[in-house]
């Protein structure tokens, strides 16, 4: 007998969707796109691209998310702080590329020159750099998850006490960033970049550039995730979220895991909001409001968490509602994400993974019980 | 006995292979693995454990019995560290002092400890609980990065023979049955190498079928292991005791074989006896 517990990041036709979902995004969109005719049927728009780019960054938070809340059962609702961290951290860089383009064309961004700042504050430093940017995108939301989690971690805060202070951070820090003296553009952010690594940001093959990258970034995150689950690390995890205690007596220590996996989710978050900013051209406090927090659970919750997958489908799901509620009905956005989050917990425990699941498996039996009475039956 | 506490000075010469004593390595030469002595434990003026000495051998496999009350999981508490002796002395083997050592420490020098109810980890396989417990390196790089040794994997797949699990090896744990669990959990403390298992109450909620099993897994691991098996369940330490001890009122009452302790007077008088 062969004793294995590990059989491969994925079985050959996850991995075939998974070849189909890149070939998709690399290929058939930008196609689509930029070869087609507006006119055609199978032509996708700008708008769609934009969006769709858009809802593959949250799909990299969600991502995020379940690691920490799905597989180590960390509630976060404070990940939209490490997001705009990530996408502040990308800004300054842009905002460094428009150069003397300004409104005051001066060297220093239009906010500065405003505030009749002289020159750049010292964390300015460098951010012209494209590389040590790249370095301040994980950098700054892992030191900043690293030294949070330290503390929260090792004083065994758990459960709602925990959500509830990460809450309370990202709030801090939208006030602190709201404040035109952090010299971060106050509540305007960041906003009219002209150019990235000296190439125009605002075309639409740039964004159709961003859009393939932002695609690639998010498959390579989730097989790093899916290696990570699946290693004994990530089984880990699991025991910490279903027996924390019976794993300290088995000799681990589940600060140094905790840590681990917070940081590294912290880090993708910053990834994704520095793909993000150039692609919707904007980065304000706002994004670290605790509403918007909220909605990160939210589409792991509905997605199915503890599955990987289940987030990315439901920051799809939820995003793409989002985009046509706020079009169609805008007040009512709010009420009608609350009401998915109410009934997902209700009939969807296990999102919408664990219904599709269901389903595979009704189907299965109702397959195996067919199968079953077209067997002749024995004679009374 | 020695009054060897584990300082440094303290380095004398052992009498049956003319070894050094190591403080903080266990040494069990005597053949002796747990030795108690005069230990007092009071909450609130009301004495759980009143001036119990006691001790265990090398390879025993050792039941205390004895009435609600009377103080067996308060004796387990003090030897993992988890209550503090008011009074009196807890040496593992000869060399380790339990007074002074953390919880952790006391695991981690290997003693076992089993609680009533059964804890593995549901949503793994009964495989892969193993794979958690087994004695290795619990950081976070090995876990991500290190692979599990051939040895390491036989010794599981030992364990998984000894505890009746080895056709359910790839079951979610969560699916076994009160019975397989409590096998599970020993199997998982057995991964981590202990020198002393303690086990409370192992056959509480188990079918007969599953506690005659239990009484040979545990008979199969006498022996090869130490154990100190507190139980309520009279036949079962029938059916696997070598030696009693009687706990009453937080002290020993009698110690023996089986038979002797049943014919023990006062031991029917308090506990057997109406
Ligand atoms: N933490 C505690 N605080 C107060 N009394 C306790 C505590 N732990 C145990 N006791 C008391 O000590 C006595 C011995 O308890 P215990 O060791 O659990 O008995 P047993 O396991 O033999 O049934 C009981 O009377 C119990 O009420
Ligand atoms: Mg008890």
């Amino acid at each position: 007998m062969k004793l294995t517990s590990l059989s491969g990041l994925y079985d050959s036709k996850s991995w075939m969707y998974l070849a189909l979902a890149t070939f998709v995004l690399c290929i058939v969109i930008p196609a689509s796109n930029m070869l087609l005719p507006s006119t055609s049927i199978l032509h996708i728009s700008d708008y769609s691209v934009s969006l769709s780019g858009k809802i593959l960054c949250y799909a990299i938070v969600a991502l995020a998310i379940d690691l920490v809340w799905g597989y180590t059962g960390i509630l976060s609702l404070g990940h939209g702080v490490f997001f705009a961290l990530g996408g502040y951290a990308f800004g300054m860089y842009l905002m460094r590329q428009i150069g003397t383009d300004g409104s005051y064309h001066s060297n220093l961004p239009d906010f500065m020159v405003f505030l009749d700042w002289k020159k750049f504050p010292w964390y300015w430093q460098f951010t012209d750099h494209f590389w040590y940017a790249m370095l301040l995108v994980v950098l700054v939301p892992g030191v900043l998850a690293f030294i949070f989690g330290y503390f929260a971690f090792r004083s065994r805060i758990k459960g709602v006490y925990f959500s509830i202070i990460t809450q309370a951070m990202t709030y801090a820090f939208m006030l602190l960033f709201f404040r035109n003296e952090t010299g971060f553009g106050g509540n305007n952010g960041f906003t009219d970049f002209k150019r990235l690594l000296g190439i125009n940001v605002t075309t639409p093959q740039m964004r159709m550039v961003l859009f393939v990258i932002t695609g690639l970034t998010l498959i390579s995150l989730l097989l790093v995730s899916r290696a990570i689950v699946s290693s004994k690390f990530g089984r880990v995890l699991t025991a910490i979220r279903d027996a924390e205690s019976r794993l300290m007596f088995s000799g681990y220590n589940p600060l140094h895991y905790k840590l681990a996996i917070w940081t590294f989710s912290a880090m993708v978050c910053g990834i994704a909001g520095a793909l993000y900013v150039p692609q919707v051209g904007i980065i304000n406090p706002s994004e670290m409001s605790p509403g918007n927090s909220i909605e990160i659970a939210i589409w792991a919750a509905v997605g199915g968490r503890g599955t990987l997958i289940g987030p990315l489908i439901g920051a799809g799901v939820v995003n793409g509602l989002k985009s046509y509620f706020t079009e169609a009905f805008p007040e009512y956005w709010l009420y009608f994400l609350g009401l998915i989050f109410i009934l997902s917990t209700l009939y969807l425990p296990h999102g919408v993974v664990g219904l599709i699941n269901k389903i595979k498996a009704k189907k299965l039996a109702k397959s195996a019980t067919s199968a079953s009475a077209s067997v002749p039956s024995e004679p009374a | 006995m020695t009054e060897n506490t584990g300082q440094a000075s303290a380095v004398s010469t052992g009498m049956a292979t003319g070894h050094l004593l190591q403080p903080g390595v266990l040494d069990t030469s005597h053949g002796v693995v747990l030795y108690m002595e005069e230990i007092t434990v009071s909450f609130d003026g009301f004495r759980a454990l009143n001036k119990l000495s006691l001790s265990i051998d090398v390879g025993e496999l050792r039941c205390i019995i004895g009435p609600n009350g009377a103080g067996k999981t308060t004796l387990q508490d003090v030897i993992t560290g988890k209550t503090r002796p008011d009074s009196g002395s807890v040496y593992f083997g000869q060399t380790l002092n339990c007074a002074k050592m953390t919880e952790p420490e006391i695991a981690h020098a290997g003693i076992g400890r089993k609680f009533q109810k059964p804890t593995v980890f549901e949503n793994h396989t009964v495989f892969e609980n193993l794979e958690l417990a087994i004695k290795a390196d619990k950081g976070v790089w090995n876990s991500l990065f290190g692979k599990m040794t051939g040895q390491q994997h036989d010794r599981i797949s030992e364990i998984l023979e000894t505890i009746n699990l080895k056709a359910l090896y790839h079951t979610r744990s969560g699916l076994l049955s009160h019975g397989q669990k409590q096998w599970l959990e020993i199997g998982m403390l057995l991964a981590q190498e202990p020198r002393l298992l303690l086990l409370d109450e192992p056959v509480a909620g188990m079918t007969d079928h599953e506690t005659e099993r239990t009484a040979e897994l545990l008979n199969s691991l006498a022996g090869k292991h130490s154990l100190m098996v507190v139980e309520h369940d009279m036949d079962f330490v029938n059916s696997i005791a070598r030696k009693v001890t009687v706990l009453h009122q937080g002290s020993v009452l009698a110690e023996g074989t089986m038979d002797q302790v049943q014919n023990n007077e006062q031991v029917i008088e308090v506990y057997l006896g109406r």
